[in-house]
């Protein structure tokens, strides 16, 4: 079983991962431009499409769905992907960012009558203040630590949200927060892209994929620059990391921070959508939902986490019959694919090459250095 | 303030009781934390699912009335032995099912953590599904709560004893058996360096096997006594308990067995006076804990009585 199940996924890589991989490392800078408008153009005109929609989602309203769940996940995995997927921190309360984010547009935009573009910023700045400062002390901790932590973190956002009644709303939450202001002199046909009412989902999906583009061009550059390599040499060695003289403290908050950036502005936008939230829109369980998307599709792989995200908003949205399965199928999923695949379904070559070998992940090998008595038998041998 | 001054003892005496299930519970975590450098996220779950192994005791038993003399005595110990075997089972299967092969894999601790949360949300939601997800109380009391004696101005319960004294007993076991066995001394052994364990002819599977199958047992006790104390439990009712004991496993300092057990009654005493002053209340109660566990990991990332280098010392 598991040998038949690791040729299948070899076979995937080496087949149709690699030479995909391989035609777009040679297309050239003019031909990716192309792909890259025309990839835009079909998420923008033909995703949200009628034949589409019956399809993807029979029993319920595509549109919606696609900003939220899907959208919103794809998002907040790409946040949270800078901050597991590069610098390789383990984030169990990533859902807090996203609560901040909300609830600024909520309080903000219900009790104080701000508009939507105003709150933004402040919403980003604020999901990112309360990422330095419950990194700058947290991040000096191990691995797992950080992970408890977090997780902490998340709940006592939460709590204090259902607490703090005056100031929140307590468990009831806020409602009628304003939507974005809606510019209707636009008009394509009949359809009005940029009018943000409450029965056309699509201008809020609009919206997200082009904040969606943003951070992926954005995460892709720090990819690529010091920071990114940084991030790279913190995630497989901090300790050499820090020795070659990477400010590896400094990293990890800047990864912290921009991943808490991008769950604020997820929660900005996702309030000004759904105009009420309650503490329980922000649980563990949303922090497990992101998690388990970086980790399925690919952690460190733009287009694997997408892949990721995608499926675990969509799945349970297209077999509704399952929806109460779906804690229970996610969990075996983790332990099933951490045994089998732990690079995920698409991922990164050098992210794979970590994983394969062990070691990788920023925190060493489980059990220390030994592994069981079968396993050197197998080295004797 | 007055609050907390009026309730002082009866806060002591809940602090206590309940910082006895969390120092159970945090046994299982330092344990495991120990041998493997693994924070056994499915610990919680674990214990979740022996206090729902005790209550289809219970519902077996059938009892009518409160238990007395010898009957209530054998009720108890059942019950005590129901809930160490269902969890520690439990612990047993999920080391065999997903933790060995990624060990034999020399997988990465963030794979293993990541697992440990997958098992953990697929052991809730296998008992959510089953057992429903309200909230199910012990039909008829196991043990009356009569009032034995009072201290201050608390009144000193039945229930609460038998908790606090159970423990105490399953701590004296836990430490003869650590300190006192060959396999016990085969854990010391390999958290203090596994490699060298393995080569003075540890057998490092049995002595992993072991360290879950007896932690698993402390939390089954601890559910069994759980269920006795508040007589109901529900699907997520690990999820809280379980950080509070983890935390209580790192302000002891992990992989310290009595580090453990002070870490406990610490938690249970701070949660119980924190939510005594008029200012906080009860519904701060979990803040204070999350709070507690942000601070020590700051101030003394090592815990009280020292982390001992990931050394299982009791």
């Amino acid at each position: 079983m598991s040998t038949r199940l690791s040729t299948l996924a070899s076979r995937w890589d080496t087949g149709v991962v690699v030479r995909a991989s391989n035609t777009w490392s040679r297309t050239s800078g003019r031909g990716r431009a192309i792909v890259y408008t025309l990839a835009l153009l079909f998420f923008l005109l033909v995703v949200p499409s009628g034949p589409i929609a019956t399809f993807m989602a029979p029993g319920s309203d595509w549109r919606t769905i696609l900003f939220f769940p899907i959208g919103m996940f794809v998002l907040l995995a790409l946040g949270l992907n800078v901050v597991v997927g590069y610098a390789g921190l383990l984030d169990l309360g990533f859902v807090a960012f996203f609560a901040i984010g909300a609830y600024t547009m909520g309080i903000l935009g219900h009790d104080h009558h701000w508009n939507f573009w105003q709150v933004l910023p402040v919403g980003v700045a604020l999901a990112m203040g309360a990422g330095v400062l419950l990194g700058s002390p947290t991040l000096r901790l191990r691995g797992d630590y950080l992970a408890i932590v977090t997780l902490g973190f998340g709940e006592i956002v939460r709590v204090t949200a259902n607490n703090l009644d005056d100031f929140t709303g307590g468990p009831r939450g806020v409602s009628s927060i304003p939507h974005p202001p809606s510019i209707d002199s636009v008009k394509i046909g009949d359809s009005r892209p940029f009018h943000y009412g409450v029965l056309d989902a699509r201008p809020y999906y609009y919206l997200i994929v082009i904040v969606i583009v943003i951070v992926i061009v954005a995460a892709k550059r720090l990819e690529r620059s010091r920071v990114g390599r940084s991030w790279a040499a913190i995630r497989e060695d901090e300790d050499a990391a820090e020795l070659m003289g990477v400010p590896t403290l400094k990293f990890k908050l800047w990864a912290f921070a921009i991943g808490a950036a991008i769950a604020g502005a997820g929660g900005v936008f996702y309030a000004g959508q759904a105009s009420a939230i309650s503490p329980p829109n922000f649980s563990f369980e949303v922090s497990v939902m992101i998690l388990a998307a970086v980790v399925l599709g690919g952690s460190g792989n733009i287009p694997g986490v997408i892949l990721g995200a995608f499926l675990v908003a969509w799945l349970p949205e297209r077999f509704r019959g399952f929806t109460q399965y779906r804690f229970l199928i996610f969990g075996a999923l983790l332990v099933v694919l951490m045994i089998y695949r732990p690079q995920g379904l698409l991922p990164s070559r050098r992210r794979r090459a970590e994983l394969v070998e062990g070691g990788g992940g920023g925190m060493g090998r489980m059990g220390g250095d030994v592994g069981s008595a079968e396993q050197r038998r197998e080295v004797d041998e | 303030m007055s609050g907390f001054t009026s309730q002082f003892w009866a806060s002591t005496i809940d602090g206590l009781t309940v910082g006895s299930i969390y120092a159970l519970v945090a046994l299982g975590y330092t344990l495991v934390y120990g041998v493997l450098q693994l924070i056994n996220f499915a610990h919680s779950e674990i214990f979740m699912i022996g206090t729902f192994a005790v209550l289809g005791f219970f519902g077996i038993l059938g009892l009518n009335a409160p238990a007395t003399g010898f009957v209530l005595v054998l009720v108890i110990l059942g019950a005590l032995i129901v809930g160490a075997v269902a969890s520690g089972g439990t612990a047993l299967a999920l080391q065999f099912i997903a933790y060995r092969p990624l060990r034999r894999r020399g997988a990465s601790r963030l794979a293993a953590l990541i697992t440990a949360i997958g098992a953990s949300l697929f052991l809730r939601e296998i008992i959510g599904i089953t057992q429903g997800t309200q909230r199910v109380t012990v039909k008829t009391r196991v043990l009356e709560k009569t009032q034995l004696f009072t201290i201050g101005s608390a009144q000193v319960r039945a229930d609460k004893v038998l908790v606090i004294v159970a423990a105490v007993v399953m701590m004296i076991l836990l430490d003869r058996f650590v300190n006192g066995t060959r396999l016990g001394r085969g854990i010391r052994a390999t958290s203090q360096d596994a490699e060298s364990a393995t080569l003075m002819g540890v057998n490092i599977d049995r002595v992993v096997s072991t360290t879950f199958l007896v932690g698993g047992a402390m939390a089954g006790v601890a559910a069994a006594l759980y269920l006795i104390f508040y007589e109901n439990t529900s699907y997520d009712v690990g999820f809280v308990l379980g950080i509070k004991a983890f935390t209580a496993a790192v302000l002891g300092g992990i992989g310290n067995l009595r580090g453990a057990l002070i870490g406990g009654v610490a938690i249970g005493l701070i949660e119980n006076y924190g939510s005594s002053f008029t200012f906080t209340g009860a519904q701060w109660r979990d803040v204070i804990v999350f709070g507690i566990l942000v601070l020590v990991l700051l101030f003394r990332p090592t815990g009280l009585l020292r982390e001992t280098g990931g050394s299982v010392r009791a």
